[in-house]
């Protein structure tokens, strides 16, 4: 019973989902917006669960002082923080000139871009291993990647000013992005597609176990 | 008046003349103070009359009501022929569309339900308000709009004849999504046929995967090295598809892990996929006979955000230095920082997204990359189960058809026959 009953359940609200999609009488039609909506009642209910988790492995790790405690009680510290001064200045909190949308202009927002722009040098590490000529798709794509880079910038641009139009360095890159580009990610997302429609149809039909401990 | 001064002005001298303007001022001039309002009051009013005729623009014609198709009901699409007056610079800034609800077969006060700008020949809301059991009559109104030098604005309307009455009817099935309801009838019956064909015990070749074939050795690798597995189930959450699949692969791992008795550690995004992770992981020690093994802390949430989550995790990576990492799910540029940190620590990497734009740089960082449908398929893969395999083999057929259709319409269109393609469109 404890994988019959959450697979008769995902049955039932599988099978339903297939038909809401093609029928848009009541109560097909409102189906979709009715779980999106109980979704996000339950996915805000949830929060309470992960934020108690967080502090709970947090207050753990720092009350035994285990490796790398000092982590644990900054976010600890930080978490209290934000939830006092977002309860203290009511319903307003985010409001311009409070002190929440201050930690969250000048603190939050500076961390957050600071991760976003260590990309910029992560891009640049992996390019450099993935454009190595190993073998011949490697090589293959460096001269893809080249011609896509030298095409985007105004230097290539003007390298290939006297060219006529059409085949220009920024016409070759553009055709590169539009035709093997677009080709290949189309191939890549009708399987995508495709794989979606046969999970979800092993899960319907309870051949997937897999997330319930299920299998053979 | 200006008849009498032509006459005089050709019969009689200038002096003459301007005595006798003189003298036909004086009447003018008296009754301007005596009846201030009579004259101007009449050429303003022809002045007005003559610029509301030029500023009316010509009203709409044809107006059709019909329910709008495909819907819950609620609707009413209403359709016109644009007014003569509908151009570039035209007189026509926007149709108003006005509803009366029938009564005894008549029509009752129309009021304005909303508008279309111009260039535009039909309305329809689908926002339910119209009620199934009840007739409507409308009208379109044409509407031009007119500021003065002060920045007053008037209005000069024209209005259509009457069209309805109409009721809107919900439907029971969507006709342009039947295109969508074969196709997965097809790939349906596919799959269905090689799942029946598996379980009669029929051989089914199945590609290999790369990445699915090395889980073995990078599990055992984290054994031998005695060091952690990290398993990072993306940023999405239990109503994504690639997150299901990733539940789906990590029940598969965790038996693994548990039977080398190896730890697994899931820092998750969500709380939900934090729920589902523990089941997952306890039924899958239970699975193995390792019910002891699991702890609830081995999946812990860290944030919901994007870029805070990513900072969690790879510091997590740099203290705890895995040995082997497993990205599975829906990422978006913390992909990239998540995998080279995990590559400047030598963990060997797995990776699985149907995020095209991620796809690059899980293969430039990973060691392994599941594309796209991969990730579909890797939970029925490892589990090597007949049935589960014979899905895959279902699939494959309905990629087949896929790609025969696409061979065909490149065909067709070529000859200039574009009927095929029509046949793909599907109406969200």
């Amino acid at each position: 019973m404890r994988q019959e009953i959450p697979l008769l359940i995902t049955a039932i609200v599988g099978i339903g989902f297939v038909i809401q999609y093609f029928i848009p009488h009541w109560p097909f039609g409102k189906m979709s917006d009715w779980f999106s909506d109980w979704f996000s009642i339950v996915g805000a209910c949830a929060i309470i669960l992960g934020a108690l988790n967080l502090l709970k492995v947090s207050i753990e790790k720092t009350y035994r002082r285990k490796e790398d405690w000092g982590y644990a009680a900054v976010i600890i510290a930080s978490f209290l923080l934000m939830t006092i001064i977002g309860i203290a200045e009511g319903r307003g909190f985010r409001n311009p000139g409070t002190s929440f949308d201050w930690l969250y202009n000048f603190v939050y927002i500076p961390l957050s871009a600071t991760m976003f722009a260590i990309l910029a040098f992560f891009v640049a590490s992996a390019s450099y291993r993935a454009f190595r000529a190993r073998n011949f798709e490697a090589t293959l794509l460096l001269i893809a990647a080249f011609f896509v880079m030298i095409g985007r910038v105004p230097v290539g641009h003007t390298l290939s000013s006297f060219m006529p139009i059409g085949w220009q360095l920024s016409d070759l890159a553009s055709w590169v992005m539009t035709v093997p580009q677009a080709a290949g990610q189309r191939a890549i997302m009708i399987g995508i597609g495709l794989g979606i429609v046969s999970t979800s149809l092993r899960i319907i039909l309870g051949l997937e176990r897999a997330h319930i401990g299920g299998g053979k | 008046m200006i008849p009498r001064r032509y006459k005089a002005d050709r019969m009689l001298s200038p002096i003459s003349l301007l005595i006798l303007s003189l003298i036909c001022l004086i009447p003018i001039t008296v009754c301007s103070q005596t009846e201030p309002d009579t004259l101007e009051s009449v050429l303003s009013d022809s002045i007005a009359s003559s610029m509301e005729l030029d500023l009316t623009p010509a009203p709409v014609t044809n107006v059709t009501v019909a329910d709008t198709d495909n819907d819950a009901g609620g609707s009413i699409t209403v359709s016109w022929m644009p007014s003569a007056d509908d151009y570039s610079g035209g007189k026509v800034r926007l149709y108003r569309v006005m509803r009366a609800e029938a009564v005894n077969g008549q029509p009752g006060e129309f009021t304005e339900v909303g508008d279309s700008p111009a260039g535009k020949t039909d309305y329809s809301s689908d926002d339910g308000n119209t009620s199934d059991d009840v007739s409507y009559f409308y009208k379109v109104v044409a509407v031009n709009v007119v500021y003065n030098e002060a920045g007053e604005e008037s209005e000069f309307t024209s209005e259509s004849d009457m069209a309805g009455p109409i009721t809107s009817t919900p439907q029971w099935f969507h006709k342009q999504r039947i295109n969508t309801l074969v196709g997965m009838c097809l790939l349906s019956f596919f799959i269905i046929y090689y799942i029946a064909q598996a379980k009669a015990g029929k051989k089914l070749f199945i590609r290999k995967i790369a990445g699915m074939e090395a889980v073995d050795e990078a599990v055992g690798r984290a054994t031998e090295m005695g060091k952690k597995i990290f398993y990072i189930s993306g940023i999405g959450d239990m109503d994504n598809m690639m997150t299901i699949a990733a539940m789906t692969i990590l029940g598969r791992v965790a038996e693994m892990s548990a039977q080398y008795e190896t730890y697994l550690d899931v820092p998750v995004c969500r709380s939900m996929v934090m729920v589902t992770a523990r089941e997952v992981l306890k039924e899958a020690h239970s699975k193995v006979g390792r019910p002891d093994a699991y702890k609830d802390d081995m999946v812990h949430y860290l944030t919901d955000d994007q870029f805070g989550y990513a900072a969690g995790v790879d510091g997590l990576f740099v203290r705890e230095k895995p040995a082997t990492i497993f990205f599975m799910g829906q990422f978006y540029a913390e992909s990239l920082i998540l995998a080279e940190t995990g590559n400047s620590i030598g963990a060997i990497q797995i990776a699985g997204t149907a995020m095209p734009s991620q796809l690059p740089f899980f293969i430039a960082a990973c060691d392994y990359t599941l594309i796209g449908e991969e990730l579909f398929a890797a939970s029925a893969y490892l589990s090597k189960e007949p049935k589960l395999l014979g899905s895959l083999k279902g699939q494959d057929m309905g990629k087949g058809v896929v790609l025969a259709a696409i061979l065909l319409g490149v065909l067709l269109e070529t000859f200039g026959v574009f009927q095929l393609s029509n046949l793909f469109s599907v109406i969200d």
